[in-house]
């Protein structure tokens, strides 16, 4: 099945039988026998109309929003613009990893809706996206630390999430290998989601895009939006760089570049850019099979079905959209894994990059329209995006098709910081580089 | 990314610790008039591509407060003062 891998290089001529066809066992055995050179594209790459009912910006959470106003709201007239391909902003940069173990009442059922369409995913979207519910374990390191996460837990399973809160026998069981009797950092315990895990990241823009293309979406790689028109209060349509592509409605979900692109319909945004780095390392055989966090400094790490461990730490901390980042924080995460797993020691780094995140001031989303008619705006995703694609664009395009928030997205409002109704899970206010 | 403190010299970035934007003012005025004059200073941010004025704290070397002027697409650094002067230069451009 992934040999459909998208390319912008193949044949422009395709029909749309072929664009449909199901992936299974009988395609695969009917592929196979031509050696797998017959395989369609798995969505078109048409020429932009002069206008469209709805524009999403952002090849990311925007193709989920394109795929669900499609299915949900039957609004097919719907372009989805990506400044670059397919999978080259975060949504193909992140560590991969879902789950829903928040603990504030706004953000829980939201995050559970998006891990209850994960893991439906597959069979709604017929696409392998690996989604593998290996569990997701934040580990503790203090008393404090220990009933902070039965609290945590507790407010998980109020909203309906599984959780599970673990000793230290509980975590030794699962990890024999990490270090328990640390000076500093001993393991105490842990809070383990055993419905978390990971997804092939890059799979989840590839299966939107074809399911949505499938539904008449249009979606429209390399073409950059350079400007929003308004007449009156009201969009019109954008300026890109492949021409002016008129709309009734723009919905941004463009990530680390939100200010940017809603700076040009006038907006400022209760956001700051930020980079945020992630690692793999060379290829191992099986050692960790959950998603497990490091409770004492900022690390986490999965091990890919390839066999590299996937990790990540903290952002930078100073504003940027360099999409890659300095050595200190190299150093810092590769310290922080190895004082959690000593034997992470003599694993050798294979390459590591950066990403733009939208950090918020309280840390938590905004999926919301504005007081410009017709614009809406998906953003502030911090570093926890990926997990959230499915309901993002799923609420998403409920507030666009209804012009109206539905009731998940209900608390990620743009007036909430005027109003006092921030959503800060960490409780540090407004300091994006905190969050 | 090096920066050179006015009274340390050129250190490593992880010496450094950064407190974002430092353009926005804070409002002079406590009355609840001006409720939206603090709105925009607490929360909202321009979060600019390229050049950009950040609140940097020397946490690991002289702990003075300094405003790096740096590119966020580059990461290249144009400039290093200290808070204090970097407060007075923006005064004397207001008057």
């Amino acid at each position: 099945m992934s040999k459909t891998a998208p390319c912008s290089k193949r044949p422009l001529m395709l029909r749309q039988s072929d664009v449909r066809m199901r992936y299974g066992i009988f395609s695969l055995l009917k592929n196979s026998l031509s050696g797998h050179l017959n395989w369609p594209a798995a969505w078109r790459e048409p020429e932009p109309k002069l206008s469209y009912d709805v524009i999403i910006v952002g090849g990311g959470h925007g193709l989920a929003t394109a795929y669900y106003l499609a299915k949900e709201h039957n609004i097919t007239n719907v372009a989805v613009l990506e400044k670059s391909w397919l999978g080259s902003g975060n949504v193909g940069r992140n560590t991969t990893i879902i789950r829903s173990n928040y603990m504030l009442p706004e953000n829980n059922p939201f995050y559970e809706w998006s891990m209850k369409l994960w893991e439906n995913f597959e069979q709604d979207l017929n696409f392998n996206a690996m989604v593998s519910q290996r569990g997701v374990l934040n580990l503790c390191h203090s008393d404090a630390q220990y009933d902070a996460f039965a609290r945590r837990g507790n407010a998980m399973r109020i909203d309906g999430v599984d959780a599970m809160l673990l000793d230290a026998q509980g975590v030794r069981k699962l990890y024999p290998f990490f270090d328990f009797e640390n000076a500093r950092f001993p393991i105490r315990g842990g809070l383990l989601q055993p419905r978390g895990g990971t997804v092939r990241h890059d799979a989840v823009p590839w299966a939107y895009a074809r399911a949505a293309d499938a539904r008449g979406v249009d979606i429209i790689q390399n073409c950059e939006v350079t400007g929003i028109k308004t007449v009156n209060g009201r969009v019109i349509g954008v300026e890109t760089t492949r021409g002016f592509i008129g709309c009734k409605k723009l919905g941004l979900a463009a990530a680390g570049n939100s200010s940017e692109v809603a700076a040009m319909a006038g907006l400022r945004l209760p956001i700051e850019s930020h980079v945020m780095q992630a690692f793999v390392s060379e290829g191992l055989k099986p050692l960790i099979d959950g998603v497990v966090t490091f409770g004492a400094g900022h690390f986490y790490v999965s091990q890919s079905d390839k066999g590299g461990l996937v990790f990540g730490g903290d952002i930078d901390g100073y504003n940027s959209y360099a999409r890659r980042g300095n050595l200190a924080m190299v150093e810092h995460v590769i310290e922080a894994g190895v004082a959690m797993i000593p034997g992470l020691a003599r694993v050798r780094v294979l390459r590591s990059w950066g990403g733009i995140v939208d950090m918020s001031m309280d840390g938590s989303p905004i999926i919301d329209k504005t007081d410009v008619e017709g614009l809406y705006l998906n953003a502030g995703w911090c570093y926890g995006g990926f997990k959230a694609t499915p309901a993002s664009g799923w609420c998403f395009a409920h507030t666009i098709a209804r012009n109206e928030p539905h009731a998940l997205n209900a608390a990620f409002r743009l007036d909430r910081f005027r109003r006092g109704y921030t959503i800060d899970e960490k409780g540090v206010g407004a300091t994006p580089n905190l969050h | 990314m090096l920066i050179n403190c006015p009274h340390c010299g050129t250190r490593p970035v992880d010496e450094f610790t950064f407190m974002g934007d430092a353009r926005p003012q804070r409002p002079a005025s406590n009355d609840p008039a001006t409720i939206e004059q603090w709105f925009d200073y607490v929360y909202l941010r321009a979060n600019p591509k390229g050049v950009f004025d950040e609140y940097t704290h020397h946490s690991g070397g002289c702990r003075t407060w300094l405003v790096v002027s740096r590119d966020t697409l580059t990461h290249d650094v144009f400039a290093v003062v200290t808070a204090r002067e970097y407060a007075r230069r923006q005064q004397e451009a207001e008057a």
